[in-house]
């Protein structure tokens, strides 16, 4: 399959994720839209992995591992996303708490 | 593993027919990439469109279903399944407790002013313009993703590259679970 398809199909969903977190209010929703957008990245690294390989069993080179550290990075993305979900949604929650609501229009407050 | 051998140094022996077939015959990968993109992006629109916070993350869980089959198309089984276990699984397990906590529905759900909302979705169609203008006519070494071959993504040659020459940054993920976990539990308790 092209790359250039990947690499649209990326830039489809990284975009929607932006629009996402422009257009809404709700933290939680902001939130899932930036995991959106690391998804994008992931499968466009996967993708690049894919075609380094490629490039590489091509010259010749059967047993080959090219690639490989492209989807070892996805991996560390995904650990690192776990990570920060668990501190987001424990402040998130921290915030419902304190003013009764995920607004994020309320968060301007901090400005003061 | 002789079956993979095989399969392999077929496409070692017509790369140039593989390549350039292109569109012109739909076979089963090609309508499954097809299906799965028009499935993920499906997924996102609703995600950002619902008004019901429960079914946005209904909806995100489709997306990741659909780009966990992306991985599997791209032989990449290892990241699938950890996609589904670790995204699909846990990361939406916890934002969906944390929505039913705090009793998030329809009609809790903050809303922007329509003009607001109109200057988001530009923005952000306006980035896709940009990009894809910019990346629309980009010569790329290797020209296409290996499909269905190749066995880079399998769990044997992942897990030796990472304990091998990824073993420093695996053990520092593990200091950064254990940080994460000790500052949710800080901010979340009660003072």
């Amino acid at each position: 399959m092209p790359i250039n398809y990947y690499i649209f199909l990326s830039i489809a969903l990284f975009c929607i994720g932006i629009a996402g977190v422009l257009t809404r209010r709700n933290a939680i929703i902001i939130f899932m839209c930036i995991e959106l957008m690391l998804n994008a990245v992931n499968l466009l690294l996967v993708a690049f992995s894919k075609m380094h390989y490629r490039v590489a069993a091509e010259a010749g080179n059967l047993s080959t591992t090219a690639g490989s550290d492209g989807q070892l990075f996805v991996f560390f993305i995904m650990v690192v996303a776990a990570a920060e979900v668990s501190v987001g949604l424990a402040i998130i929650v921290m915030m419902y708490r304190n003013i009764h609501s995920v607004d994020v229009n309320f968060l301007n407050r901090l400005k003061h | 593993m002789g079956k993979r051998r095989k399969r392999k140094t077929n496409n070692q022996s017509r790369p140039d027919s593989y390549r350039d077939r292109g569109n012109q015959e739909m076979n089963i990968t090609q309508i499954l990439f097809w299906l799965l993109s028009v499935m993920a992006l499906f997924g996102d629109m609703m995600v950002i469109t619902s008004k019901n916070p429960v079914y946005s993350v209904l909806w995100l869980i489709l997306t990741f279903f659909a780009i966990s089959g992306h991985y599997i198309l791209l032989n990449a089984q290892f990241l699938a399944i950890v996609n589904i276990i670790v995204y699909a699984g846990a990361i939406m397990v916890l934002f969906l407790f944390v929505i039913m906590l705090m009793n998030l529905n329809k009609n809790t759900e903050p809303q922007k002013h329509r003009w607001v909302k109109f200057a988001g979705a530009i923005a952000g169609g306006c980035l896709l313009l940009v990009l894809v203008a910019a990346l629309r006519n980009t010569e790329v070494k290797g020209q296409s993703a290996l499909l269905n071959a190749g066995n880079i993504g399998l769990i044997q040659n992942l897990g030796k590259e990472l304990f091998s020459t990824y073993v420093v940054p695996f053990e520092i993920s593990s200091i950064l679970f254990l940080s994460a976990m000790v500052g949710a539990v800080v901010i979340g308790r009660k003072e």
